[in-house]
């Protein structure tokens, strides 16, 4: 055995020596290269995204006053016209623009640039084709493409910030009429004629998004061609983990929906440089004066296409996170995931159904009655597959003999997670509710729930996962219980008042929190003398906090973690087989599958689980009922 | 005239079987001529009413393109992995266009 | 270890990883060009009458650029049926064709069809003024036959100042033929051959112009759209027309011999994104320049 691995090392090393630095590590068409690539720039994009957010809550909580300690910094990067003195003369105020943008573009990084490129694109990289038994994907330059279109969207995303008047600020959704018109300076439009219309931030943002978008469809076409084509001899279908179905589905959502948003960016584009008017309808007003354009579009256009693509990009931030937790919740309760065939299906019908409810995002826009009452039912239609989802994992759990480690401990908080936030979208299924609660702080949290203490708490537990399959190293047990209670603790610190809030009827724009309002000031901020803004932007400023020790235990694990062998978890699936990290081509030998993914504590077996490449042998017990 | 050099020639690239399909190419860009010439002249024939004309030259059209899928594209002999592709993506581009036309003319009348 | 089945296919699949590949990528393209149709269907209805113009481009050039595109996909499939019966001076030959049919097309569209546009111009004339330019316009004599009016004059702008001169109080335009003599029955339906500018010479005060524009994307809904959708769909035939340059490359006769059948599969993979660009543009024709 011990000459076979150091064969195996020496052959592996003499591959290696044909690669330089920049085809191995910058370069590379690894997948799992590419994946960890994908991994570390979108968890940077999560956390830059995230202090966005942060900063926007001393805005709120303290409108009007500066910054402390890093105002007159904050000054320097973004310029004296995005950032004020308060009334003493400190410098650290941001302005309503600047506000904006930050909103914008929290939104567009946490979405595009964050939780996609993690729990999509990095996890289905590394993984997907371990737990297929595949040596790579089926493209490996056209994933390389992938990671650097994405690279380069986000380089674009980040330019916009220093573009003359600031990153764009019309929020993620870019909603037309607004999105057209804002940000070109007319002076350095002026000066520059072709520069001006394209360095702003909402035609930046046009540009990044089409590199999002492209990079999105080129990983998607390879996950799906990896599935169907390069599955090990024996990984039939029903023998798939449930992360590579969660996977197949959502690189499905990604190459078909997002095409609609490309179609609607070229649109917002041209209406942007060329002068056209497909969102902007005939004899539109602005700054007190008909503009000067040929007229004739329409801003629902925008909408239509737009949330064709949203909705649906909903399921690809949450099916990859409910993939991992499948896995999580599986492996460390020691016990097949309960139901599985009918998660798969829910998981089908889930992704299908996506894409005919997008309406339900534009209740306030005069729809008719016909087709409210279409989206309506489609979108409590959409909540069933949701539920047998959440109820088949929590099942999982029914008399498991359950491992609490730091991953089981994120996959365990998700499931109450991702339950208050998917129940709390049903009022929001309809019209009627939807008129009130639409825009509020309410529709915030509900969806929060779901991507943050749902998707990242899940991103959380896949790097805890198969952490020591990357490096061959464990993450530290006692940090990592740290950074589950406290950022379990803050984020419902932020996300449970808001409910509340929206409730009392306070907007999601508000740039001063609602300080300006009278009625929102008794009531959003007076009430019971309790200061629900102050208590949100501490929790999350607790929740930056929080993130350090996973920070350093990250880093300090990759040198110094306890080393691990090929399958520290006792884990049931194809990637435990390989080593850990697994060389470029991945197995020793093209690896066979026998059977399902999910044989944990079959009774009358030696070990309480049983790989998936391990043959059934005529001794061993097969049928387990007859035994007995 | 190098072409004569192939190691990998067998049974499945026999020469008379392309043949017959190289016959039925043409036969197929001969129709597609013709039917360009038919669109054209049908746009000068009034049918009715606009929404006629646009139907017929969208028939005309649809029939083109179906000709270039099924015989071009080898859409007649396709394994079902892809025609399953085609029908998930054909519906929702039905849906996309019939959801949004039902908006456009579903609005709420004041 | 190698990835299996870029060359065979996988038993049971039946495909190799290059189709699966470009169907899923033209799966994706279907939904582009379904939400750019989807928007010219909502402009269109939404264009409020008169406001949707007819017979402004050139059909023959449109129709001889369908006959080119439709015989480049004719000659990629032969080009691909060649290599498969192993005839590679055939394969070269087609392919050749299909490139210059590819940059024929690119080239009449931006040497001539787009160019041509840019230099024509057009007015809108506002609802109440429109009664005034009656003798261009001849929308009693329209409304009698029950065809749809017309609220634009077109033609070449005669006093180009007059688009940046604030002090130019009137546009003077020499007519297109319909404008000239709106009432002639010929002009009730556009013309197959183009008529070309009249010598008539119409003046149209600022004051009544609701918007007067060349013939760029700014002009309305209809060059918008026009614009987007030939413009994306000409990057398409840019791009179609780089692979088959590469294909001729000497890069391509060297993995011709050691192994055609890989070829074969680029050629095949290649050549269904082509056909998918003149499936596209089946569409755009008639949609664009005949309706």
């Amino acid at each position: 055995m011990a000459q076979q691995t150091a064969h195996e090392a020496a052959h592996h090393e003499h591959h290696h020596e044909e690669l330089g630095f920049w085809r191995k590590y910058v370069f590379s068409t690894d997948h799992k290269v590419i994946g960890i690539q994908y991994g570390i720039t979108g968890l940077i994009f999560l956390f830059f995204g995230f202090t966005l957010m942060m900063l926007m809550r001393w805005q709120l909580a303290f409108p009007g006053q500066a910054l402390p300690g890093i105002g007159g910094l904050f000054q320097k990067i973004f310029g004296d016209k995005m950032v004020l003195p308060d009334v003493n003369g400190h410098p650290g105020v941001m302005t309503s623009e600047l506000y904006n943008s930050f909103g914008a573009m929290h939104g567009t990084i946490m979405v595009f640039l964050g939780i996609v490129p993690t729990a999509f694109a990095a996890f289905g990289n590394y993984v997907v084709p371990l737990q297929i038994g595949a040596p790579d994907m089926t493209f490996p330059k056209i994933n390389m493409a992938s990671y650097w279109s994405f690279f380069l969207g986000g380089v674009v995303m980040l330019a916009s910030f220093f573009c003359p008047g600031g990153a764009a600020k019309s929020g993620w959704t870019s909603y037309s009429p607004l999105a057209n018109i804002t940000d070109q300076v007319p002076e350095f439009v002026a000066a520059h004629p072709v520069l001006g219309l394209i360095f702003n931030g909402q035609s930046m943002w046009i540009l990044g998004m089409v590199f999002l978008i492209t990079s999105s469809l080129l990983g998607s076409v390879n996950f799906i061609t990896t599935i169907i084509q390069l599955r090990a001899p024996g990984m039939t279908w029903m023998r798939l983990p449930f992360f590579v179905w969660a996977q197949l589905v959502t690189s499905f959502l990604l190459l078909l929906a997002f095409p609609p948003l490309e179609a609607a960016s070229i649109f917002q584009l041209m209406d942007r440089v060329a002068g056209t008017s497909f969102f902007l309808p005939s004899g539109l007003i602005v700054n007190g004066a008909q503009i000067h354009i040929s007229g004739g579009g329409s801003p629902l256009l925008w909408q239509h296409l737009f949330w064709f693509l949203a909705h649906p990009e909903v399921y690809v931030l949450i099916l990859p996170g409910i993939g991992i937790i499948g896995e999580v919740v599986a492996n460390n309760t020691r016990k097949p995931l309960w139901g599985y065939k009918a998660m798969v299906f829910a998981i089908f019908v889930l992704g299908f159904l996506s894409f005919i409810v997008w309406a339900h995002h534009m209740y306030l826009t005069g729809m008719g009655a016909a087709v409210s009452a279409f989206f309506q039912t489609t979108t409590i239609m959409i909540s069933v597959p949701s539920v047998i989802l959440l109820t088949a994992l929590i099942l999982s759990l029914w008399g498991g003999s359950i491992r609490f480690t730091t991953p089981m401990c994120f996959a365990t908080a998700f499931l109450p997670m991702f339950g208050i936030g998917g129940l709390t979208g049903i009022p929001l299924a309809f019209n009627a509710l939807d008129l009130y609660l639409h825009d509020t702080y309410y529709v915030i949290a509900h969806f929060h729930y779901i991507v943050a203490p749902g998707t990242i708490f899940a991103i959380f537990a896949g790097v805890y996962h198969w952490f020591p399959k990357a490096t061959g190293r464990m993450m530290n047990q006692f940090l990592g219980r740290l950074h589950f209670w406290a950022s379990f603790l803050f984020i419902n610190g932020i996300f449970l008042p808001m409910f509340l809030q929206g409730m009392l009827g306070m907007h999601r724009r508000w740039y001063d929190g609602g300080a300006s309002y009278d009625i929102s000031k008794a009531i959003v901020w007076g009430l019971s003398g309790f200061d629900w803004n102050k208590v949100i932007s501490i929790s999350a400023w607790g929740l930056g906090l929080a993130q350090l020790p996973f920070i350093f235990n990250f880093f300090s694990s990759i040198w110094y973690g306890k080393a691990v062998g090929r399958n520290p978890w006792d884990a049931t699936t194809l990637e435990w087989l390989a080593p850990s990290p697994p060389p470029h081509g991945n197995f020793d030998h093209a690896p066979e599958v026998h059977r399902g993914p999910y044989e944990y504590s079959v009774p009358g077996a030696a070990q309480d689980f049983i790989p998936q490449s391990e043959p059934t042998s005529p001794t061993a017990p097969a049928a387990p009922a007859l035994a007995h | 005239m190098n072409e004569t050099h192939d190691p990998q020639h067998d049974a499945a690239h026999d020469p008379a079987h392309f043949n017959k399909h190289v016959r039925g190419y043409l036969v197929v860009g001969g129709a597609l001529f013709a039917c360009t010439a038919l669109t054209v002249a049908l746009s000068y024939v009034d049918f009715g009413s606009r929404e006629a004309n646009i139907i017929v030259a969208m028939i005309v059209a649809t029939v083109k393109a179906g000709l270039v899928a099924a015989i071009f594209m080898h859409l007649l002999s396709e394994r079902w992995t892809i025609y399953r592709f085609l029908l998930l993506t054909v519906f929702f581009v039905i849906g996309l266009f019939l959801l949004t036309l039902l908006a456009y003319h579903n609005p709420i009348r004041m | 270890m190698e990835i299996p089945y870029t060359l065979t296919a996988r038993p049971d699949t039946g495909l190799y990883n290059a189709k699966i590949g470009i169907w899923l990528f033209l799966a994706s393209e279907v939904m582009l060009f379904g939400g750019l149709f989807s928007g010219y269907v909502f402009m269109r209805l939404g264009s409020e009458p008169g406001y949707w113009p007819h017979g402004l481009l050139n059909v023959p050039v449109g129709t001889m650029n369908t006959f080119i595109l439709i015989a480049s996909s004719v000659t990629v499939v032969l080009a691909w049926a060649s290599l498969k019966m192993r005839q590679f001076t055939q394969y070269k030959i087609f392919m050749a064709m299909t490139i210059l049919c590819g940059a024929i097309f690119l080239i009449v569209k931006l040497t001539y069809e787009y160019p041509q546009k840019f230099q024509h111009f057009g007015v809108y004339i506002k609802k109440d003024a429109l009664v005034k330019y009656e003798d261009y316009l001849g929308n009693n004599y329209l409304k009698a036959k029950n065809l749809s009016p017309r609220v634009e004059i077109t033609g070449h702008l005669h006093n180009k100042e007059a688009l940046t001169d604030p002090n130019v109080k009137e546009y003077e335009i020499a007519l297109d033929e319909v404008n000239a003599e709106p009432t002639n029955p010929q002009s009730d339906r556009p013309h197959f051959w183009p008529k070309p500018v009249t010598e008539k010479i119409a003046t149209i005060e600022k004051s009544d112009v609701q918007y007067a524009s060349v013939f760029a994307p700014r002009h309305s809904s209809y060059f918008a759209i026009y614009f987007t959708i030939t413009g994306l769909h000409g990057l398409h035939v840019l791009g179609g027309v780089l692979v088959f340059i590469y294909f001729m490359l000497p890069v391509s006769t060297r993995l011709y011999r050691q192994n055609p059948e890989h070829l074969a599969n680029r050629v095949e993979v290649a050549g269904l994104f082509w056909h998918f660009v003149d499936l596209v543009w089946i569409f755009v024709f008639p949609l664009f320049y005949l309706l």
